[in-house]
């Protein structure tokens, strides 16, 4: 390791790059052929993976927009994949700014605030969280069902509903939180009593400006797993305007209406984004995944 | 209107009072629903929104609470969307709840006293006239002409009595306007017969199907034979045990856990469907961690160029959303025009069935999941690398040891603890990966000889989802008993997790 010989060092060099380039075709090669895909001539044509006949068809039904092929026939879009990207990025928003406003301020008393009960609490809270909520659909189902009786707003097919139960995967999120305000010297709180700041002065003047770094990366990732949620959005959601990406995506690779093309070009339009939003953030993701999910 | 009352009596700061005012308005407002719900035969939910609104008044009310102010909401929420329902999907697993025994008892009675066959001989065409703010029921073809009615929805009874044309009928429209009122009321010919409103243009005798004899027992008016309610099974059954349908819900004690064990259509496939998520949810764990972290020594060692390409282009499996993924690979496994199999053919002639036999299909789950999360493993794995101190490795050089022995004495034992509870978490996610099984597999291809909807590549998630909303029975029951037997399986995972977290969290004190 530290005594090379140089010739070993070469071989070792172009067996490293040789095998990362030959994984790195395998891994990458699925993208490569949903662009291809998404440029080909029709739905289930078996061409060759290079696209002969390019045509935008795909990319305009993808955008919502007929299509006018040579023959002169119109081809509407299938589904409405802008609403419902529209639909998923409304509900991620909120939903991450809600799991961000709950997890900052709960995490904020467990760290500084004297509670009785309060290491009960938060043991308890780590157990509840394991238990994931995909089990418990049933009665999701069943709790949105008599709440729709009482407002519609509140039942199931209402974006509301959904929302309410995102809210709830917090507790992951507070331990992170909590993680980084423990770190936070005393010395800080101390000096804000002293001036007469209420605890709740304490954490908008002091704490709150400090910990804008841990709450971007909690939002990005409470933001990634409220677009990425399948399950509980496919038995809480009902009407096609309705639906989120995720569920709505699903649509297009039936078995009897089977639109491998049209799904290439609407995959990238809606992939792209949310892709390019998780590179950026994945720097701060990962000291944030292995530190929050250690400290005890 | 109280906590207004409240600020003043008490003298407190201005600045209080519009909080209060605002905990008032909500404590109301829930408060109201609760009711509403209690009245919609929910009593329980109506409980859950009881105590929320008296959870809210006292901790937004009174200032001794100042601290827990902080977290209530958020508790609230994991109270109310993750620990009620796992509790409340526990209990369901205790009932009968399906699609055949889906209402209450008072609906169900309501269901089948509403039911009734329309005498035809009977049935005549009807008009409405008006007269002040009441109604007369004209019925042409008979001549008869009631009483004034309110039809204002209540329950009315008029008697009918001949009578020439009234004057002014309302138009058709108007009438059906007040079908409601139409439906509620029922009218006594002379000779004593009861006609019901049969229709958007009829009047008729209506023959109620049963008849409430105690709340109870109901007597079936076309061949008078008995039916009493049993508490056991939610149905109304004959004195032969015919049971007639729909059911409500009744706790039915075991008897879904028994199912479970003693029906040999369940338990097989039962019994197959754990073997398989053990094995899917270890062999992923195993196979993602292996590839994570031989890329992350790759990557890590100091004489690569170009580190920041490879990482980038490594963790974009991990970077696209999982469901646009799942969904590209669904797609290019499929077995007639997909690509994979395009270039397979093409290559060596071959064709595999990757959606209809069963250990391909496997093998394709694993793929495609080891694809979704060696890039997790990856990054953690490079951040744990980083933590190994270079002196142990140097020092390993130094006696001559080899760079792979190296690795396997000295890098990861130091690695491997406080990687561990990672590794169990996401064993915990994957034994649960619903998502990956629904959007590529749905649990195709089915067991054959089941009595139950069951697939060989369902893991146990799957296998519950598709029994609660995916069928033609939604046999809710049955999915909160199998719930009940993931939660504790789950449970215990959890709190293998929780040990080894806390055991990390010592051995990191001390340093």
């Amino acid at each position: 390791m530290i005594v090379e010989r140089p010739r070993d060092l070469l071989v070792k060099k172009i067996l490293a790059h040789g095998f990362l380039l030959l994984f790195l075709a395998l891994i990458l090669f699925p993208f490569l052929v949903v662009v291809s895909i998404s440029f080909r001539e029709g739905n289930f044509t078996v061409g060759s993976l290079w696209p002969e006949n390019p045509t935008l068809e795909h990319w305009y039904l993808a955008f919502g927009l007929d299509y006018v092929r040579d023959d002169g026939t119109v081809v509407e879009p299938p589904y409405p994949v802008l609403l419902w990207m529209w639909n998923s990025i409304k509900i991620g928003l909120i939903a991450a700014s809600g799991i961000l406003a709950l997890s900052v301020v709960s995490a904020y008393a467990f760290s500084r605030i004297r509670i009785r009960g309060k290491g009960a609490m938060l043991d308890g809270l780590f157990l509840i969280q394991m238990f994931p909520t995909t089990l418990a659909l049933v009665a999701l189902y069943a709790i949105f069902d008599a709440a729709g009786e009482v407002s519609p707003m509140l039942g199931i097919d209402s974006h509301l509903a959904l929302i309410l139960v995102y809210l709830s995967m917090i507790t992951l999120h507070i331990w992170t939180i909590k993680g980084y305000f423990d770190s936070v010297d005393t010395a800080l709180d101390k000096a804000a009593e002293i001036d007469g700041a209420s605890p709740w002065q304490t954490f908008r003047y002091v704490f709150l400006p400090l910990a804008v770094p841990i709450m971007a990366v909690v939002f990005v990732l409470a933001f990634i797993f409220v677009i990425n949620d399948y399950p509980i959005a496919s038995v809480l959601i009902r009407s096609e305007e309705n639906l989120t990406l995720a569920v709505g995506s699903r649509l297009y690779l039936n078995e009897f209406r089977y639109l491998w093309g049209d799904f290439a070009a609407a995959a990238i339009l809606s992939g792209l984004p949310i892709t390019v939003v998780f590179l950026i953030a994945q720097r701060y993701l990962v000291s944030g995944l292995s530190e929050g999910a250690v400290k005890g | 209107m109280t906590a207004l009352d409240q600020a003043h009596d008490g003298g407190r700061s201005a600045a209080q009072w519009p909080r209060l005012a605002l905990t008032g308005l909500v404590t109301l407002a829930l408060l109201w629903g609760a009711f509403h719900l209690y009245q919609l035969q929910q009593p329980l939910f109506g409980l859950i929104l009881l105590a929320l609104a008296c959870g809210i008044a006292v901790v937004f009310g009174s200032n001794r609470f100042y601290g827990a102010r902080f977290i209530f909401p958020g508790v609230a929420a994991v109270l109310i969307f993750i620990a009620f329902p796992v509790i409340y999907t526990i209990w369901i697993g205790f009932t009968n709840y399906s699609s055949f025994n889906l209402l209450s008892k008072p609906r169900t009675v309501e269901v089948l006293l509403s039911r009734g066959t329309v005498d035809p001989d009977t049935e005549e065409p009807f008009a409405v006239a008006p007269e002040g703010d009441l109604y007369r029921v004209w019925l042409p073809e008979s001549g008869l002409l009631s009483e004034p009615l309110a039809l204002d929805g209540s329950e009315e009874n008029a008697a009918l009595a001949p009578a020439d044309a009234p004057a002014a009928l309302l138009e058709r429209r108007d009438a059906i306007a007040l079908r409601s009122g139409l439906g509620a009321a029922t009218l006594t010919a002379p000779d004593g017969t009861v006609l019901m409103n049969a229709g958007l243009r009829t009047f008729a005798s209506v023959q109620p199907d049963y008849e409430l004899l105690d709340p109870d027992t109901l007597r079936r008016t076309s061949d008078g034979a008995l039916l009493t309610a049993n508490p056991r099974t939610g149905f109304f059954e004959t004195e032969a045990g015919e049971r007639v349908p729909p059911g409500w819900r009744v706790t039915v004690g075991w008897q879904n856990f028994e199912r479970i064990l003693t029906n040999e259509g369940i338990r097989g496939p039962m019994v197959s469907i754990f073997v398989w998520t053990v094995l899917f949810a270890g062999g992923t764990v195993v196979f993602a961690f292996g590839l994570g972290l031989l890329l992350a020594v790759i990557l890590q060692w100091e004489h690569l160029r170009f580190k920041a390409v490879y990482r980038v282009l490594l963790i974009l499996p991990y970077a696209v959303p999982a469901f646009i993924s799942i969904l590209v690979f669904r797609g290019i496994f499929n077995q007639n025009f997909g690509e994979l199999n395009l270039i397979l053919e093409a290559l060596f002639g071959l064709r595999p069935h990757w959606f209809t036999d069963a250990t391909l299909a496997r093998v394709m789950i694993l793929i495609v999941n080891v694809w979704l999360g060696y890039p997790y493993m990856m990054l953690l794995a490079m951040g744990f690398l980083q933590a190994v101190p270079a002196d142990h490795k140097k020092a390993a050089a130094l006696e001559g040891a080899s760079s792979v022995r190296t690795f396997f004495s000295i890098t990861l034992p130091q690695i491997l603890p406080p990687f561990l509870p990672l590794l169990i978490a996401a064993f915990a996610f994957n034994f649960n990966n619903l998502m990956l099984i629904l959007l590529l597999t749905r649990g195709q291809p089915d067991i054959p000889g089941t009595a139950i909807p069951a697939g060989k590549t369902d893991i146990l998630a799957s296998f519950t989802y598709r029994l609660a909303f995916n069928d033609s029975s939604q046999q809710f029951g049955l999915a909160g008993a199998i719930t009940l037997i993931i939660f504790v399986i789950v449970g215990a995972v959890s709190y293998a997790n929780f040990v080894a977290m806390r055991r990390a969290a010592a051995r990191r004190a001390p340093q």
